[in-house]
């Protein structure tokens, strides 16, 4: 089975790094690319991130479907803003420097054409980090990954547990769907649209009945085998910190300050090209 | 010997009923006992291993009298993590109890939760992944293994504490024959291996016996029935009166024995019934000398049925190959032919693509090459709804199909989105309702039901859009031998009052050998046969290849020197058919759990 965002393993650095290292090089990374408008960063992260995801080894047909909805949401997104405050980049740079005149109040001005691009670089820098986090972290790695940055075990475990039965829901799914279909319970595109939100219920409940089942079972046989007994808990599929760990980590930290600093020292976090 | 369990006048009482649930239960196993606990659902089995493991009363709450001691310690004392580290249960659901994302990852798991440093954890899983042969698979999720594979990482799980007892609760529930045999070898094995106490809690007595146990408990409306050794218990009518199937060979010396004595042809020196001494506990070592003279009389008696079927054929396969992804066909070139008012069973074990099979028939999947043909028609043009008008198929679990709350409502749900008008829905419901036995429940919500109901109100739901032919997947999985009986006999009224064709896809022995008249055998996406389920199952290569199991009869044949085992087989199974029918005749000829004749004499 070949699922989407799904980890494959390979043999690259990137995949070698413990689950806790790119955790925490991903959560800086998404940090530091939230708070700062600064372009020069930006720039330097988005050639980070597309060097590291030609490193990732990644291929596109792991991606594609995620990654046109990305497309599509961000080119949604870079019109709205144009449509809804197409003066948004005036306002913060201060100046207005019209291209072109276009329709009254919508001119194309080069203060937003800038801070759009500003935006579109965004989604360049965090984008990729959330696929590679994904196709290079095994899953079983998630859990002991969350708990060691603080996230308490309790509920890094149910994130394992959901990515564990994940797929046996999806197939009791696919059979409950089957056998009503046959029962002329359509969900193909044949019925309406309407019919077919309604007609969900007819496999809602036989799933949601089956899975209440088996979550019973579950909890009894997690406590049978004593999780939650003890405050702490150790992870078989951990990975020990190496050099390179450290290296990343220390990277990581580094370049946020850095980028913190470079963004705010001159107390506004957009790099301004208009003065 | 030293007692590990006892329990004193131990009684039960779950919080939300009236009355308790285990009455005054005396018991002790010894250390290095290994025991069968036995009952119908509803006996208190499981309720009693429940005690044991401490999930009652600390997971389960009831009120408890009486005393219990286990392994030295009292398990509401312990609690359920207390109790752990002396008890390890596996359950019966190997998918549920299967926490980890992988091999390795769920072995560990309870090492995980005590907080052993990791390099522990490594040497542990590997020790005891080697114990249950399992350490090939290490590194692989459970979708990759089959349902034997899971329950080893089950029992390997618990190892990895050093317990000192094994609870099984049903192990045998979701293996197909050959993998259960070899769970029960395994479990031998390893408490052999590792000196410890075993319970297995399981109504299939006669799988179980696959290897010794040194004793039977029998439970019955929460006491004690019995507790005896295997072989003192096979002697005596225990089993069958308490709702339990003993082992075909065991009843089928005992039918022998009664014939003779009802005919008065019994000669002086031949038992009145099995002697404990003649070792009835495995048919390999059983002394059958005092009874083959009586064996081989009755059968002579009864004459060979014939089973043939000449009705025009309803559905026939032809060629059908189909592969989920193109390289790896999961059917190769499999073609049968279904008659009208055949009931057959597909067998096979798990994965061998009888659900493949089904669902290319119902036409949830096209076929890559091959056809299927309904009364001579090529079925491809049909939708899966059109085939669902002509083919009903009814899934395991009536949970997975019930999705209204009223009776009514679901049976009708079929209808009703055919738009069929109001008035012929509710009369052709109504008409169903009464086949199926549930008429005068017809208003009640289905959560009143009990599961055999509601698997009658799954079928309704199907048959009441009047199909020539029903597909039922694993029709009595998880039941006991009192529902099996009752779900099995409905179908069998179905069958011959209705006409309807009915294709059971199943892993039971049992089901086929007792109610289908033939069996299409799959291996490997291949039709290994197409044949009497007597004769399959006494064909060791046959069985072998489709991880059956030849049926303990067979031995018995060659014991008594019978030549032709599968014609014993025959004769068994339609002496055991007339003896139903006639008992199913005195009784309301849709099970007793339906509360008819008083509603109906009252309306």
């Amino acid at each position: 089975m070949n699922r989407m965002l799904s980890y494959k393993e390979k043999d690259t650095w990137l995949h070698r790094l413990s689950g806790v290292t790119k955790l925490i090089f991903f959560l800086l990374w998404c940090i530091t690319s939230a708070m700062t408008y600064d372009t020069r960063v930006l720039l330097v992260m988005c050639a980070l991130m597309i060097a590291l995801f030609v490193m990732s080894r990644t291929e596109w047909k792991q991606i594609s479907s995620v990654m046109n909805v990305v497309i599509f949401f961000m080119i949604v997104n870079l019109l709205a803003i144009f449509v809804i405050s197409p003066y948004q980049g005036t306002d913060i740079y201060g100046t207005k420097t019209v291209l072109a005149p276009f329709l009254p109040g919508h001119d194309i001005t080069a203060e937003q054409l800038f801070y759009e691009f500003n935006v579109f670089i965004k989604y360049i820098t965090i984008t990729p980090a959330i696929f590679i986090f994904m196709v290079t972290t095994d899953p079983s790695e998630f859990a002991a990954s969350m708990n060691l940055v603080g996230i308490p075990y309790s509920i890094a475990y149910s994130v394992a547990i959901a990515l564990r039965y994940v797929p046996d829901i999806q197939d009791d799914y696919r059979r409950i769907k089957n056998a009503q279909e046959a029962r002329g319970i359509e969900m193909s595109a044949k019925a309406g649209l309407f019919k077919r939100i309604r007609r969900t219920s007819a496999i809602i409940f036989p799933l949601l009945f089956s899975s209440m089942e088996r979550i019973d079972v579950v909890s009894n046989a997690m406590e049978l085998r004593g999780f939650g007994k003890k405050k702490k808990r150790t992870w078989y599929s951990q990975k020990p910190l190496k050099r390179n760990d450290w290296l990343v980590i220390l990277f990581s930290v580094l370049f946020t300050a850095a980028a913190l600093v470079l963004t705010f020292y001159d107390g506004n976090r957009f790099y301004n090209p208009f003065v | 010997m030293q007692p590990i369990i006892e329990f004193k006048d131990f009684s039960f009482k779950y919080r939300a009923q009236t009355e308790p649930t285990l009455r005054e239960i005396n018991l002790t196993v010894n250390r290095g006992e290994k025991i069968l606990i036995t009952g119908q659902s509803g006996s208190g089995k499981s309720t009693l291993a429940h005690c044991i493991n401490g999930l009652i009363p600390c997971s389960y709450k009831g009120e408890c009298t009486g005393s219990l001691t286990v392994a030295g310690t009292v398990p509401s004392e312990q609690g359920v993590f207390g109790m752990a580290k002396k008890v390890g249960t596996v359950l019966q659901d190997t998918d549920g109890q299967f926490i980890g994302m992988t091999v390795a990852e769920d072995l560990a798991f309870a090492l995980e939760n005590d907080a052993v440093p990791q390099n522990e954890i490594f040497g542990k899983v590997d020790e005891v992944a080697e114990l249950v042969e399992m350490k090939a698979f290490l590194d692989h999720s459970p979708n990759e293994l089959s349902g034997g594979q899971k329950q080893r990482v089950s029992l390997g799980g618990v190892l990895v504490d050093d317990v000192e007892l094994l609870l099984f609760d049903e192990p045998l529930a979701n293996l197909d024959p050959a993998t259960g045999k070899r769970t029960i070898a395994l479990i031998d094995e390893i408490m052999k291996e590792k000196d410890l106490t075993v319970l297995i809690v399981e109504h299939r007595v006669e799988d179980v016996l696959y290897r010794d146990v040194d004793r039977i408990i029998v439970m019955n409306e929460g006491q004690i029935a019995a507790d005896m050794a295997p072989d003192d218990l096979l002697g005596t009518d225990i089993l069958p009166k308490m709702g339990i199937r003993e082992p075909l060979y065991v009843t089928a010396v005992k039918h022998a024995l009664d014939y003779v004595y009802a005919r008065e042809e019994r000669a002086a020196d031949w038992p009145m019934k099995i002697d404990p001494k003649d070792r009835p506990q495995h048919i390999e070592t059983m002394n059958l000398e005092p009874y083959r003279e009586a064996l081989l009389r009755w059968f002579h008696a009864s004459p060979l049925p014939v089973r043939s079927n000449e009705e025009a054929p309803v559905l026939e396969v032809r060629d059908l190959t189909f592969g989920y992804d193109p390289e790896t066909p999961v059917l190769k070139n499999i073609s049968f032919t279904v008659r009208k008012g055949e009931m057959l069973s597909i067998v096979g074990k798990n994965g061998a693509g009888k659900s493949t099979l089904s669902s290319l028939i119902c036409g949830f999947y096209r076929p890559d090459s091959g056809e299927i043909l309904l009364e001579g028609k090529d079925i491809s043009p049909l939708s899966v709804k059109e085939r669902g008008e002509k083919i009903g198929f009814v899934m395991q679990s009536p949970n997975q199909m019930i999705s209204k709350p009223m009776i009514m409502e679901e049976v009708g749900l079929g209808l009703r989105v055919r738009e069929v008008p109001e008035e012929e829905t509710v009369k052709r419901c109504e008409e169903t309702l009464k086949t199926c036995g549930l008429y005068p429940m017809r208003n009640w919500p289905v959560g009143a039901l009990s599961f055999g109901q509601k698997k009658r109100v799954s079928i309704a739901s199907i048959l009441v859009m009047d199909p020539g032919i029903l597909i039922l997947d694993e029709p009595t999985a998880g039941q006991d031998y009192r529902h099996y009986t009752e779900i099995m006999e409905f179908l069998r009224m179905l069958n011959r009052e209705k006409d309807l064709t009915i294709i059971l896809i199943t892993h039971d022995m049992h089901l086929m050998l007792e109610y289908t008249d033939r069996a299409i055998v799959l291996a490997d996406g291949q039709l290994l046969t197409d044949d009497t389920p007597a004769k399959v199952l006494t064909d060791p290569e046959t069985a072998d290849r489709a991880y059956l199991k030849k049926t303990s009869l067979y031995d018995l044949a060659l014991g008594c020197g019978i030549e032709k085992p599968y014609e014993l087989v025959e004769r068994f199974i339609d002496y055991e058919r007339a003896l139903r029918d006639t008992e199913m005749a005195e009784r309301d000829p849709v099970g007793e759990e339906s509360p008819a004749h008083g509603e109906e004499a009252a309306l």
